[in-house]
């Protein structure tokens, strides 16, 4: 499970300057939507990333496929740095990582047939040239995605979510990827297909070997399908481990909050679940607060936490992690970033 | 939603697009009307010569301004030329212009819009702005302005059409990318590796096409009234030769003697302008992808 490292992102930040137009633009404002993370990803395992909307772990996602352009740190697939990529060696990477994305029915082209996607990747990076070859892979990927082969020259219209989903996979892995991001790739789904696709991927990840990064904002559907967890709050990560660690075990009081939220299935268990409900609301990413950015919303903030940046640092499980003082105060004593309020 | 195993599996869907188009079409009553017209117009345009019962500058002293009769379907004018003869000879160049102006205007029109559209920042800033310039210029100004460097004939003419035209469909364009370029499928195509051309041609127009399809329709219908006031001004085709617009202009000061000069031209612009309006409204509802199979589908 643990191995190498494929996917390695060090102080990762992906900023956009908010405001701003005319021929003399100038941003009123930096929207921190990714801001310092640090993140190793393993080859082969499944990591979740989970957090509230808006955190930046679909920007982060995007980010990893160069999709969204850094705006600081380093960021290397396979000991390949990222940032700055460009041509030849861009595509070669867009070949090896692929997405899946969150709505099926905006993802996938409705003026192109099955096969026109998924035969995208193919065309577009020049494998299994010629018409046969090519329909025939179509075919191999519909099949591996638990599609009929038959459906290839039908519209996305003509399918439901599921299927479509199911679309979107084949194409993310017509590349023969190492590495695929799921972008809240089943929380536009019917509960009943969520199972289904989660499923999918769990087992297109045993068969092929990949490295998933799995992002959601469901705590359940991770932990079900994760080998690790990370915990992303206002553009940081703020915990990562184990996802049994961090699923039953949780060191800091952000994923304390949000593991209480899950609702358990046994009825005395879930009529004992004690939540732990948090106030206000999270700040904005473009007035992230000083010192600790939980601590609008922590009920165990004291002192430090106003302007030491915790670091993540080492406790509980065995390569569990967490940002927080209560475990010692790490940390740089940073004031709050030039133009920036913090919002007590 | 199932198909037969072990059917055969094609990268192209199983009916060309453009045959399940234009069946599409013939289900839709007005543009299948307005199409079957146009195709009319233009086998008139082509075979002109043929179908004029007379030469268009045949003049016929004894029979002028007579009214529509069995010798003169139309009429004749003031120098006893037949109307009719005229209306079909007139075709060609009202089509000719049309066509080629808006041909202009769509290749570099579309072509600034895309640009614009897709890459945004300066690129469109500064692109739109040369469009606004343009688009603030006025029409006739312009053409006149072509056409005086240029000189008259139906390509100056259709060229000055054209120019008039280019902020029309770079705007429409434009607008339309912007809507389709932040498309998550746009990105999708983006995340396995597409280029920027392969982006722009495989996804961005194909999906930004109705409207400027739609558009370009409807510009036929203003480039053919164009030609016409161009013409009625005396900047277009230039008399003895026949143009609707020309003949209008013509007949004109005879409208309370002899209505039959004005009114043939007139309706065949008016006709003319009709069908391609009709027909830009049908090809924007056969477009739509979801209509299709809704149509197609037709048994359920």
């Amino acid at each position: 499970m643990s191995g190498d490292v494929l996917v390695s992102a060090r102080g990762l930040e992906v900023h956009f300057p908010v405001g701003g137009r005319g021929f003399r633009r100038k941003p009123a404002g930096l929207l921190r939507a990714v801001d310092g993370v640090d993140l190793d990803i393993h080859r082969g395992e499944t990591l979740g990333l989970v957090g509230e909307s808006g955190c930046g772990k679909s920007t982060l996602g995007n980010a990893l496929l160069r999709l969204v352009p850094t705006t600081g740190g380093t960021l290397t697939f396979d000991g390949t740095d990222l940032t700055g990529l460009e041509g030849r060696r861009l595509k070669e990477l867009r070949r090896r990582a692929g997405m899946v994305f969150q709505d099926p029915f905006a993802s996938l082209d409705p003026r192109r047939t099955v096969a026109q996607t998924v035969g995208e990747p193919l065309e577009v990076h020049g494998l299994r040239t010629g018409k046969r070859a090519r329909a025939d892979r179509v075919a191999e990927l519909l099949e591996l995605v638990g599609l009929d082969p038959g459906v290839a020259g039908r519209y996305p219209h003509e399918f439901s979510g599921g299927q479509r989903q199911r679309v979107g996979i084949a194409r993310a892995l017509a590349g023969e990827p190492d590495f695929l991001v799921c972008d809240e790739a089943i929380a536009s789904l019917d509960v009943s297909v969520q199972a289904q696709v989660l499923n999918l991927l769990r087992r297109l990840q045993r068969q092929l070997g990949l490295t998933l990064l799995f992002i959601s904002h469901d705590l359940s559907a991770v932990r079900h399908i994760s080998d690790r967890i990370a915990v992303m709050y206002l553009g940081r990560i703020v915990e990562v481990g184990p996802a049994r660690a961090v699923g039953t075990d949780p060191q800091m009081p952000y994923t304390q909050a949000l593991l209480s939220a899950v609702p358990l299935p046994h009825p005395k268990l879930e009529r004992e679940r004690k939540r732990i409900v948090l106030t206000g609301d999270v700040p904005s990413p473009a007035a992230v607060p000083s010192g600790c950015r939980f601590r609008t919303r922590c009920p165990y903030a004291f002192e430090p936490c106003d302007d030491v940046d915790p670091a993540l640092q080492s406790v509980g499980a065995p390569g569990q992690q967490a940002a927080c003082h209560l475990h010692g105060v790490v940390g740089a004593p940073a004031a709050a970033p030039e133009g920036v309020t913090a919002t007590p | 939603m199932t198909a037969e195993v072990g059917a055969p599996v094609s990268l192209r869907p199983a009916t060309p697009r453009w045959r399940e188009t234009l069946g599409l079409l013939a289900h839709n009553p007005t543009a299948a009307v307005s199409a079957l017209l146009l195709l009319a117009l233009v086998l008139v345009a082509i075979f002109d010569e043929t179908l004029a019962p007379q030469g268009p500058n045949e003049v016929d002293v004894a029979a002028r301004l007579e009214s529509p009769s069995g010798a003169h379907p139309f009429g004749t004018d003031d120098l006893g030329r037949d109307i009719l003869s005229r209306v079909v000879l007139g075709t060609g160049v009202s089509l000719r212009v049309g066509f080629l102006a808006v041909g202009i205007a769509l290749l570099i029109g579309t072509g600034i819009g895309l640009l614009a559209g897709f890459y945004g920042r300066w690129i469109d800033d500064a692109l739109m702005r040369l469009m606004d310039m343009l688009f603030a210029f006025p029409a006739v100004l312009l053409a006149i302005a072509v056409l005086a460097v240029r000189g008259t004939g139906w390509g100056n003419t259709a060229l000055a059409i054209g120019i008039v035209y280019i902020p029309v469909f770079a705007r429409v364009t434009r607008a339309s990318v912007l809507g389709v370029r932040e498309e998550v499928y746009v990105r999708a195509s983006r995340s396995v590796g597409a280029s920027d051309w392969r982006l722009l041609t495989r996804h961005v127009l194909p999906n930004a096409a109705p409207p400027i399809i739609v558009q370009t329709s409807i510009s036929l219908a203003f480039a053919v009234l164009a030609e016409a006031a161009l013409s009625f001004l005396g900047l277009g085709t230039q008399p003895p030769d026949p143009s609707w617009g020309l003949m209008l202009a013509e007949g004109r000061g005879f409208i309370d003697l002899a209505w039959w000069l004005a009114f043939f031209p007139g309706m065949a612009i008016f006709l003319t302008v009709l069908c391609f309006n009709l027909l830009g409204d049908g090809l924007r509802d056969v477009l739509d992808p979801k209509q299709r199979t809704l149509m197609a589908g037709g048994g359920r």
